[in-house]
């Protein structure tokens, strides 16, 4: 513990008090990188959330009539090689995409987290064993582990997500995020509440769940959100080459797919807008994690 | 140093026999019957006496605990066992295809280095000016632009402003070299953007750390010249954390190289594999992945050496 009788501690603390009060403000002159990516994330929640009222047209409903139409008052992406409107594919896409990062980064970091601690905190075997397995998990290189996941276990719908592909797309975080939570972890397991909680006679699950696991809470949610556009660019990855979301699902990686690139050759907003969406969700989620990551771990570099 | 690298070759032996391990079982014992899908790849419905004698030709039908020692026993000579779909060795089918993969992955390697070096050094020298603006901006793009995307957008621009695409065929590095870094400099750079775009965040925010060293200063006080300084001193104690970001990033410059490899049509490891997972050979799917994962295990053994070799405040242990 600091000694919170020094000089320059209560000054330092004094300080920060006057600052606090408008911090999203603050949030958004330190990191303006970060607060744009704050936005971008916000608009594509609520953009796809309300694709229903958005889309002007049906994403699946084929328009032979209107096919590879290029952008214009009536489809304002243009149209693919089935006459669909880009526009809605992009939204619905949106939905996918969003859906599946968001739940595969937070099944993975939550049992790495979860792991990492118990992996601290029990010790001896226990901690030989679980660390030995994420090593193994980290030397497959992660689209190949995903890969192999989704080729064998093919689909599994529930809810209208793939539960296997975004397990596929979860597995490979689950190390990284133990490695930062074992860590943490292992300095946590010294201190005093810890002590005096198993004194007290509490379970291991309470004590890991209510009194370890929120000393982690600021590592866990920049990687949360790191790992969200890792997840986003693999689910694209893994749809581009046909073992991801499949047809009818609009996906962005599946308009890449097939033969777009061929039909880009005269047609080039068949692949530009569909990319333009991931890279633009990708570098949301990246600049916000960083931000984050600066806000939260005073120690990393500011610069970066 | 040979003794530090003898070791670390050996204890990396555990961790290959465990990815071994996991994928073999992640494959077999998995649901999902690989010779029924095999035979539907072929046509027509497999009647079940059919799949049960392919399974009998395979070796399929023996006990789980046998094939996984066959496995084991395989790995050890090198033998990854024959593909179900050709009938030709695995090892074979790979060394047929791996030369392309590796090729792209090198180039795109060189590339990244040849361009994040400068680029990170100039950022963190003159840094929060408009150069390092410019700079960044340019790696933040590297970042989010997913790179088959951005292979393709670049094949597009090469099309359309100079009519050009990439040579087809497979040209030899001996025979044809000029051909072959025609074909391979589109999806070297689609790739190889990404990467150099996380060296140049990592090499830019060392710089800027070692900048602030002492002996940076002492050297400034002894009146040494700027450029002299950042050559002699600054440049090689910012290598050491890129040069660690290079092993780690590698784990998804494979992936990007399996992906990269559909957008340019190119026949190598990627493309071999989702050729074996439409098939469900799964004796070439786990020749892949361990051999995705001793070249991922050795360029991070590598790179530790590398990094033994620069920094002399290194004790090899």
């Amino acid at each position: 513990m600091r000694n919170v009788f020094s000089a320059p501690v209560s000054t330092e603390l004094l300080s920060e008090l006057p600052r606090r009060r408008s911090a999203v403000l603050r949030f958004a002159m330190d990191e303006p990188l970060g607060a744009l990516g704050l936005v971008v994330i916000v608009a594509s929640v609520l953009l796809t959330l309300f694709a229903p009222l958005i889309a002007p047209y049906d994403p699946l409903a084929n328009d032979y009539g209107a096919a590879v139409q290029a952008p214009s008052a009536l489809h304002w992406l243009g149209t693919d090689s089935f006459g669909r409107d880009i526009f809605s594919r992009v939204l619905y896409g949106g939905r996918t995409a969003l859906l599946i990062g968001v739940t595969a980064s937070f099944i993975g970091c939550t049992i790495g987290a979860l792991l990492g601690i118990g992996s601290a905190y029990f010790g001896g075997w226990m901690d030989l064993i679980l660390e030995r397995f994420m090593e193994i998990l980290l030397a497959i290189p992660i689209t190949v582990l995903a890969l192999v996941l989704v080729s064998t276990l093919g689909r599994d719908m529930m809810l209208g997500i793939d539960v296997n592909l975004v397990f596929a797309i979860a597995l490979p975080i689950i190390p990284k995020m133990a490695r930062v939570a074992r860590s943490q972890a292992l300095s946590m397991r010294r201190m005093s509440y810890v002590d005096a909680a198993r004194t007290l006679g509490f379970g291991h699950f309470r004590i890991i769940a209510l009194h370890m696991a929120p000393n982690i809470f600021g590592p866990y949610i920049v990687m949360l959100t790191a790992f969200v556009s890792q997840a986003i660019l693999i689910e694209a990855s893994l749809s581009y080459l046909g073992l991801g979301v499949v047809e009818p699902t609009p996906s962005w990686g599946l308009m890449l797919a097939g033969n777009a690139f061929n039909t880009a050759m005269t047609a080039p907003w068949i692949v530009i807008f569909p990319g333009l969406a991931i890279a633009i969700v990708i570098f949301a989620f990246s600049m916000f994690g960083d931000a984050l990551r600066d806000l939260l771990d005073p120690k990393s570099n500011r610069d970066r | 140093m040979i003794r530090y690298v003898i070791s670390r070759l050996l204890l990396s032996i555990p961790t290959l026999l465990g990815v071994a391990t996991l994928i073999f079982f992640m494959l077999n014992v998995l649901p999902g019957d690989a010779v029924e899908t095999m035979l539907r790849a072929e046509g027509g419905n497999p009647t079940p006496e059919l799949v049960a004698s392919e399974r009998a030709r395979l070796g399929l039908d023996r006990p789980i605990l046998v094939q996984y020692g066959d496995f084991l026993s395989g790995l050890a000579t090198f033998d990854l066992g024959t593909s179900s779909w050709t009938g030709k060795p695995v090892v074979e089918e790979i060394a047929l295809r791996l030369p392309v993969t590796l090729q792209v992955a090198v180039l795109a390697m060189l590339l990244a280095l040849a361009i994040a070096i400068p680029l990170g050094t100039i950022a963190g020298v003159y840094h929060e000016t408009w150069i390092d603006y410019a700079i960044r901006s340019f790696a933040i793009g590297g970042i989010a632009l997913p790179s088959f995307w951005f292979g393709m957008l670049i094949a597009l621009v090469m099309l359309w402003y100079f009519n050009w695409l990439p040579p087809l065929g497979s040209p030899s590095l001996f025979d044809d070299p000029l051909r072959l870094l025609q074909q391979l400099a589109l999806p070297a750079i689609a790739i190889g953007y990404r990467y150099a775009a996380i060296l140049i965040r990592m090499m830019r925010s060392s710089v800027i750390e070692v900048m602030h060293e002492d002996f940076v200063r002492t050297a400034r006080a002894k009146g040494l010249r700027a450029g002299h300084i950042i050559r002699r001193h600054v440049i090689p104690n910012s290598l050491l954390p890129t040069i660690t970001m290079i092993g780690l990033e590698f784990a998804l410059l494979i992936g990007s190289l399996v992906v990269i490899e559909q957008v340019f049509s190119l026949n190598g490891i990627g493309r071999l594999f989702l050729d074996a997972v439409s098939r469900s050979d799964l004796a070439i799917i786990q020749g892949i992945v361990m051999v995705l994962t001793v070249i991922f295990v050795v360029v991070n053994l590598l790179v530790d050496f590398a990094y033994a070799a620069i920094d002399p405040r290194i004790k090899l242990a």
